[in-house]
């Protein structure tokens, strides 16, 4: 009982987090890499391992309006990802969120088309940073695990759908050995869903999803704006019952050796894996260098962030996403969050790993060493061939 | 039932709402809901039904009653009903309740047509009803694939080089039986006790039931307002619209005019959107041809029994 050590794909993990939350509805198309979730999930059901009705869908747009659907009749509804399937249901995750659903997703991160690609970036769910959805990033299979609890009740404490973010392939297809709790302590942990107002309570009609002209519209939006606020009270709240379960402290970033660190590079998901290994090495050689890992993305973490990041020489900031036109979106938002200090660090980006391509302890090694030299631009790519290279 | 004890039904879709005057969804939304006993939860496509009864902050629905976008009606009832099996699976609702959703034809024939698809083949318990008004009439009368032929509309219009639509309406009754549904029926709201009991039928099956309602627009089809139903009549009469039902994959023609049968010529001499081809008689011809030929395979199938 308790916390049990197991060996997990990124992709077992979230299944076995659903099984654990036993959701009512999971609505979900197949889509690579997100489908061996949904492949173990479909297993769970065959062997009446949940009491969920598993709706096969024809498209991930109709796995959201499902979704939506679902949660609106009063269930607890989960649903799942990558790429292409999140871009098609991009018009329904707007939806979602403006409609105040609990829906939780796990986003199976892959790079969007086109060209087509299968395999890992962040261009999926960057460009839905601004849909109204929580995003939570895993850097590895035990975070999976962790953020899709987390992500179930701060979805219904604060009336918001979650994405729970792993890199595809990397995270989703890896075995890794994790730990997870026993059936009981979610079932503990998550508690009943109880919502106030819900469709299939035929006594009390509702009326939802209706047409909302220029008199009422801004207000409505106003609303979904502040109730973020409350979404970083609630996570810690939720975090802190985690902790005491999972004998773990968490926070809506991780911060590495940053107590004394000089030189920092931020990061998202399982590349913060490769950055605290360089750091370990670097640290080796008597190195002042730090790691800072994003956890919550949305809602930013903006005075976390800060608090951490303020005073240090200079940051670097990963992004296996670019923004077409501006800087890229995490280093923007970093950059963003500094603003206002007067002993804000010299801040630079890398743009990386688009589409897959391969991060290691030498590129991470470079970055380091270009914030200590003084060499990097402001902005830089890592590991993309030069023009004039082969 | 005569129209007195039917006024005397609980409505369910109320007054107040903002479609036009002689728009024929509201008497088709009434009929339906009257037909069902029990507690029923609606689903609306976006489009003129959904955008005129629910403007916030007041609603026409006296049922619960979700909208979520244009072409997902089928696929959001769908996650509704889904939710119900689960819920009264727990032991968590008792009640029986029915589903029933509402789209246009833009939100049925066209956008929403695989939604609709997916919603049939997985046999979701629901009544999928089409107010079909022939054209996108919610964004100002342009030609859906269930424009007839001829038919003006503000993208299919009407010059020397062409005379509104080109294309024949697309069959959508007979794509949706092709799914081999339970239940799938044409009605009209001038046939209103047919309606109904396609309704009734259509939501005590068990598994998907599909109705294609004609539902005559003043504005987009050009005719007076108070003449919705003897338009509606029309369409039957002349074959143009026939009523019939598919049960199990059996064909029923619930109407035959037989030498009754009135000429195409005077369903499209009452709208004005076919004023182009009010004395094209070539045109006329090929439309009643084309009506011709649809009705009598229609006959075939149903003495297929």
């Amino acid at each position: 009982m308790g916390v049990i050590k197991k060996a997990m794909t990124g992709a077992d993990a979230a299944a076995e987090a659903m099984r654990q939350i036993n959701p009512d509805v999971v609505a979900a198309y197949p889509i690579t890499p997100q489908t061996p979730i949904m492949h173990r999930f479909a297993q769970f059901v065959a062997e009446g391992k949940v009491k969920t009705e598993f709706v096969t869908v024809e498209s991930e747009h109709s796995a959201m309006s499902a979704c939506v659907g679902a949660a609106t009749a009063g269930g607890r509804v989960m649903t799942a990802t990558s790429a292409n399937g999140l871009a098609l249901m991009f018009e329904i995750v707007y939806i979602a969120a403006s409609n105040r659903l609990p829906i939780v997703m796990n986003v199976v991160n892959r790079a969007l088309s086109g060209p087509i690609n299968i395999h890992c970036d962040h261009s999926d769910s960057m460009a839905c940073r601004d849909s109204g959805w929580i995003q939570l990033y895993s850097e590895n299979a035990e975070e999976v695990y962790e953020n899709n609890l987390i992500a179930i009740k701060l979805a219904e404490r604060v009336n918001m759908p979650v994405m729970v973010c792993q890199d595809g392939f990397i995270t989703s297809h890896s075995v890794e050995s994790m730990r997870v709790l026993d059936d009981a302590s979610v079932r503990r942990f998550i508690g009943q869903y109880k919502p106030k107002h819900y469709l299939l309570d035929v006594e009390h009609p509702i009326t939802s999803g209706p047409f909302d002209f220029y008199d009422y519209y801004f207000e409505h939006k106003r609303q979904q704006i502040e109730a973020m606020t409350k979404v970083i009270p609630a996570f810690y709240e939720i975090v802190d019952e985690l902790g005491k379960l999972m004998g773990k402290h968490y926070e809506t970033v991780e911060e590495y050796y940053l107590a004394d660190a000089e030189f920092v590079v931020v990061s998202l998901n399982s590349t913060a894996g490769t950055v605290k290994h360089t750091v370990d090495e670097l640290r080796k050689q008597g190195k002042r260098v730090g790691a800072l890992k994003i956890r919550l993305f949305r809602p930013f973490p903006r005075e976390d962030i800060a608090k951490y990041l303020r005073g240090k020489k200079a940051v670097a900031v990963l992004d296996r996403a670019a923004t077409f036109g501006h800087v890229a979106p995490l280093y923007h938002e970093i950059r963003s969050a500094l603003y206002e200090f007067p002993d804000k660090p010299r801040v630079v980006s890398y743009i990386y790993g688009l589409g897959g391509r391969d991060v290691n302890l030498g590129h991470i090694t470079k970055v380091f060493n270009e914030l200590e030299s003084g060499t990097a631009q402001e902005e830089n790519y890592l590991g993309v061939r030069d023009e004039d290279e082969p | 039932m005569n129209l007195k004890q039917l006024a005397s039904k609980e409505e369910r879709f109320v007054s107040g709402h903002r479609l036009c005057p002689g728009c024929a969804a509201p008497i088709i939304v009434r009929l339906t809901l009257k037909a069902i006993k029990q507690a029923v939860v609606v689903a609306t496509a976006t489009g003129c039904l959904e955008v005129s009864s629910t403007i916030f902050p007041y609603t026409s629905w006296r049922v619960p009653w979700i909208h979520n976008a244009f072409e997902n009606a089928a696929a959001t009832i769908s996650g509704v009903e889904a939710c119900y099996r689960a819920l009264k699976r727990q032991g968590k609702i008792r009640k029986e309740i029915k589903f029933v959703a509402f789209g246009g034809d833009g939100g049925t024939y066209d956008i929403g047509l695989q939604s609709l698809s997916g919603a049939l083949e997985r046999g979701h318990d629901f009544l999928y009803v089409c107010y079909d008004n022939e054209a996108y009439m919610n964004t100002g009368i342009q030609r859906s694939s269930a424009t007839p032929m001829g038919a003006w509309t503000n993208t299919s219009q009407v010059g020397s080089a062409q005379l509104g639509k080109k294309e024949h309406m697309k069959d959508l009754t007979s794509i949706v039986a092709a799914h081999n549904i339970p239940y799938v029926a044409q009605a009209t709201p001038a046939n209103y006790l047919d309606l109904m009991r396609k309704v009734e039928k259509g939501v005590s099956i068990k598994g998907p039931a599909f109705i294609n309602v004609l539902s005559p627009c003043p504005r987009g089809w050009r005719f007076p307002h108070n003449k919705t139903i003897k338009i509606a009549q029309l369409a039957v009469d002349t074959c143009f619209w026939p009523l019939y039902e598919v049960e199990n994959g059996v064909y029923k023609i619930n109407f035959d005019p037989g030498k009754n049968k009135k000429p195409i010529r005077e369903w499209i001499l009452s709208q004005g959107r076919y004023k182009h081809l009010w004395k094209n008689r070539g045109f006329i011809r090929e439309i009643q041809e084309f009506v011709d030929r649809r009705w009598e395979r229609l006959k075939q199938l149903s003495s297929m029994g």
